[in-house]
């Protein structure tokens, strides 16, 4: 089976700090791969290097087996990869409408999958409040347009970087109730994850990260919780 | 009759200002790119419509129709070779690098031009004027004034409705994110700064016809367009008009007061709305 997007020793820097050291990954068009680790572990800097927001080498990310690393982001969405990004990252001061739209003017003709009124359907809430400022919606709803958004940018490959983040129970079930049929749509997904249960419910296979390395991989049903645990804090000293 | 008439030439210097303004609200208010060659580019602009004017021997509007291309050129260049490689959260490399381009472009003029003043010759449109009761109109600037209305109305439009507008907002919003969601920001910013520019070719050209223009004008064109998206509120289009006409007005009620009085009365009119209401009329909080 050909990967949709593999990283082959990934690293990546801040300044002098080293945050990820050499990750291989590789995920299937429309797979459902969760990414999950402590804080720190260097799961958003891989989303980041991914998305071309860090500088990277060519070959260490392929998207389609061709070498994509260190591209430019608007270019890395145009071949077919949104995210969800860390804290929703909204326009300020724009509308529902017009967060959603900015992802749809950039289209440039690509296959629609998702339209403006698929988006409503999946989230009836954000049509109800499509002419309000994004800031006046709740944690929850912000979420949906971030999801949205992304999803508009007719990826086929998401990225999601802790959508249940700051999020209460209830709407953390409303937000990964979607989950399914987005996947229903043949769009591939790396769930990073803090929330370990949610991870292994919503992923066919999952990888554990920590400082910056690749601790435990493999099918998310078949992964106790034991091993998650040492694989999760590292040392078997830390499980106890 | 005297306040009157002081009133109506301040509405009619404010079209002036708002087109120096626009481009700021644009620079400034919306990419927060602080552009210190904003007023030099208007001098360098109008310098180069006399000398088109002059060489090729046409009248104004044929000036206009070629400079505003020139301008949008200009200000294409300006963004891709040296302000996308300074903006950012920090506004001081932009300061820093537009202070050095600042100087540099005036000593090029005075190089070029020398340090006299000039003026745009109309054909004696700058000399006809309407009277209307007890007051005398000239026709110029209510033209300066109808192209102002006009350029803000349609920059406002563009902003709100287009898809260039929605991603310049937010682009200015969160420069990451919009690159994130498909946007290319540094295009995006190239076409905004080469509007900015290409309405100040509108502004060269009246200012040239209205009044003179001299190498080292720059600083007063700069300090106008400042004051008035201050004024007005920064990111907002119609609030950089309505800054513009506030100055206008303040001046030109000054000029009244006093003939020395004048450009004191606008920067105090300007220090008072930033005293009381820093966010500018249209600005939030």
């Amino acid at each position: 089976m050909t990967s949709i997007l593999s990283t082959h020793g990934l690293t990546a820097f801040y300044g002098d700090f080293q945050a990820l050291f050499g990750i291989d990954f590789h995920i299937a068009p429309g797979e459902t791969v969760a990414l999950i680790g402590a804080n720190g572990a260097g799961k958003s800097t891989f989303l980041r290097a991914i998305m071309g927001l860090t500088p990277v080498a060519p070959d260490m990310i392929r998207l389609d087996g061709a070498p994509i690393g260190g591209r430019a982001p608007h270019r890395i969405v145009a071949s077919g990869v949104a995210i969800v990004p860390e804290g929703r990252r909204l326009f300020a001061d724009m509308t529902v409408e017009e967060n959603l739209r900015v992802a749809l003017d950039n289209l440039r003709g690509r296959r629609m999958v998702w339209t403006l009124e698929r988006i409503y359907t999946l989230f009836p809430i954000l049509r109800e409040k499509r002419h309000q400022p994004v800031q006046r919606l709740s944690g929850g709803q912000q979420q949906m347009v971030s999801i949205g958004r992304a999803l508009l940018n007719q990826p086929r490959l998401m990225l999601c970087d802790e959508i249940s983040l700051g999020l209460a129970p209830r709407v953390i079930r409303e937000i990964y109730a979607v989950i399914p049929e987005i996947a229903a749509a043949g769009t591939a997904m790396i769930l990073v994850e803090q929330d370990i249960t949610l991870a292994r419910e919503a992923s066919s296979r999952l990888y554990c990260m920590l400082e910056g390395r690749v601790t435990l991989t493999g099918r998310s049903s078949e992964i106790t919780r034991e091993a998650i645990a040492a694989a999760y804090f590292g040392g078997s000293d830390a499980v106890a | 009759m005297l306040w009157l008439d002081g009133l109506m030439q301040g509405v009619l210097l404010g079209g002036l200002y708002a087109q120096y303004a626009l481009g700021m609200a644009l620079m400034f208010g919306v990419m927060r790119i602080v552009n210190l060659t904003h007023g030099d580019l208007v001098v360098l602009l109008a310098l180069i419509a006399i000398s088109l004017s002059a060489q090729l021997g046409v009248g104004p509007w044929t000036v206009l129709v070629l400079l505003v291309p020139l301008a949008a050129a200009m200000g294409w260049v300006l963004q891709r070779s040296v302000l996308n490689r300074v903006v950012g959260e920090d506004p001081l490399p932009s300061l820093i690098a537009t202070f050095g381009l600042s100087v540099a472009l005036q000593n090029a003029m005075l190089q070029i031009w020398s340090a006299d003043t000039r003026s745009l010759p109309g054909g004696g449109i700058e000399q006809i004027s309407w009277q209307v009761g007890p007051l005398f109109v000239g026709v110029l600037p209510v033209i300066v004034l109808g192209a102002a209305l006009v350029l803000t109305a349609g920059l406002a439009w563009l902003m709100a409705r287009t898809r260039f507008g929605r991603a310049l907002r937010a682009s200015a919003a969160d420069v990451e994110a919009a690159a994130m969601v498909g946007t290319n920001p540094r295009t995006v910013y190239a076409l905004a700064t080469a509007l900015a520019v290409a309405i100040l070719g509108f502004a060269a050209v009246f200012q040239g016809l209205r009044s003179t223009v001299a190498p080292a004008d720059g600083a007063a064109q700069l300090i106008f367009a400042f004051e008035a998206v201050i004024i007005g509120g920064m990111g907002s289009v119609w609030g950089a008009f309505w800054g513009a006409m506030v100055l206008g007005i303040s001046q030109s009620i000054g000029y009244r007061i006093d003939p020395g009085f004048g450009t004191l009365a606008g920067h105090i009119v300007f220090l008072i709305v930033l005293a009381l209401r820093p966010q500018g009329i249209f600005g939030r909080k």
